[in-house]
């Protein structure tokens, strides 16, 4: 017996693939719940991060922040949080803004601070005000470096959302949960499988966004 | 008995007992991922073309979802404490694998041609120029491993009775008793932040050279 058997009986299983129970309906249950969270991280996390990384003001207080809310358990948050406001929405999404805002924010600042201050000084010299560096200058150039902080963010939110269906919530994690209750391996391996391939598959995303949306030239000096 | 500290007889520990466990659960992989990325590191650092593939299967490995991980574990290591600590030694080893290699990599050409100079082998000058220069970067990594490894651990609840202090909060939810909850989450906290400032402390001893 290896996972490929257990992965196999649950992927060839007809009654897997359909209802509410179905393959789809959680695969987009999980990635509702996920572009949710990312969607109300980056509200926080983004511009936050190109305020303070522009002004250079609040690096102190952010790693402060970083390191506390990274000490912050995602699963004791959730369940806290369930058994204090009942099942809902809000108990699932804190806990994944939480987890998702730091990578966000620290790496935001942190790339809009490392942009080569002469391109700086040179469009200011060319007549650009502080909200055209921003966008038309600092955030073209450290673009990579922020995609690559949405995207550590998005993966942990993908990884992490499993973990709502032990407070009864949707998503792949039910398969998980479930299957460990019935003592269905079977299950437990289609949904870890199921998991693990999506979050693979955000990581792919994010590669592909960072080569359409990264200018070219940025991209040629990174080598 | 519904005090703070009046943890159910179920999970067969005490307060401090549940934070022995845990601590255990989570430094045990951290020090695993240390003694596997050091080599790991040495490598991608002798020979470049190494490093972006290996940056590569590690980016991959770490966006494995912990539970998924530890639930595919079961097939081998069955409902132990061995089953939660293999996936946080592989991320540490994962955060901890870059941070060397920055650190060994920041070390300056001429302090290395310096010890050549002086007569210093491969070995030594390893242990006693490039190691002590990268300990800044690799606490840097070191820290985020643990705390976040802390963080974890909890996941373990998740099969059983092998979370540390997560256990608290699957008996949170049966007991519906929220302080519990409230226990395993503040704990875990400030023995996270706890752990994060021994961690900064013992580089400052390991560095009595850098500005402070």
């Amino acid at each position: 017996m290896n996972l490929f058997h257990y992965a196999n009986v649950f992927f060839s299983d007809n009654a897997n693939w359909s209802g509410a129970d179905g393959i789809p309906t959680r695969l987009w249950e999980h990635v509702q719940y996920s572009l949710m969270a990312l969607g109300i991280a980056a509200v926080i996390g983004l511009p936050l991060g190109l305020v303070t990384g522009h002004t250079g003001r609040g690096g102190n207080a952010l790693a402060l922040v970083a390191t506390a809310a990274r000490a912050l358990p995602s699963f004791g948050l959730l369940v806290l949080l369930t058994v204090l406001m009942g099942l809902g929405l809000t108990p699932v999404m804190v806990p994944l803004v939480a987890l998702a805002v730091p990578p966000m924010l620290v790496t935001t600042y942190e790339a809009i601070r490392s942009v080569d201050r002469s391109l700086v000084d040179a469009a200011r010299g060319m007549g650009m005000g502080p909200l055209r560096v921003l966008f038309q200058v600092e955030l073209p150039v450290a673009l990579p470096l922020i995609l690559s902080g949405i995207r550590s963010s998005a993966v942990q939110i993908v990884s992490t959302a499993t973990i709502a269906a032990y407070v009864s919530f949707g998503g792949l994690g039910r398969y998980i949960v479930d299957g460990l209750y019935q003592v269905d391996y079977n299950k437990v391996v289609g949904g870890a499988v199921l998991v693990a391939l999506l979050a693979v598959l955000t990581l792919g995303l994010f590669w592909l966004a960072g080569k359409v949306l990264v200018s070219p030239g940025v991209r040629r000096q990174q080598r | 008995m519904n005090g703070f500290f009046d943890i159910p007889s179920d999970l067969q520990a005490s307060w401090w007992g549940l934070i022995g466990l845990h601590l255990q659960e989570a430094l045990i992989p951290v020090l695993f991922g240390l003694l596997i990325a050091l080599p790991l590191a040495q490598l991608c650092a002798r020979f470049r073309w190494l490093y972006p593939p290996m940056l590569g299967v590690t980016t991959v490995l770490y966006a494995l979802p912990s539970l998924a991980f530890i639930v595919l574990l079961i097939n081998w290591t069955g409902l132990s404490t061995t089953t939660v600590e293999i996936p946080l030694t592989i991320y540490s080893l994962v955060v901890l694998i870059p941070a060397i290699v920055d650190g060994v990599r920041s070390v300056p050409e001429e302090t290395h041609a310096a010890a050549t100079a002086m007569g210093f082998g491969p070995i030594r000058r390893y242990l006693q120029v490039e190691l002590p220069i990268a300990v800044p970067a690799i606490f840097a990594g070191l820290r985020v491993a643990t705390v976040s490894s802390i963080s974890l651990v909890s996941v373990g609840a998740l099969i059983g009775n092998e979370g540390g202090l997560g256990n608290l909060l699957s008996d949170a939810l049966h007991y519906h008793r929220p302080i519990l909850a409230w226990n395993s989450v503040i704990t875990t906290a400030v023995l996270a932040i706890l752990i994060d400032g021994l961690l900064v402390l013992l580089r400052r001893l390991l560095t009595p050279w850098a500005v402070r």
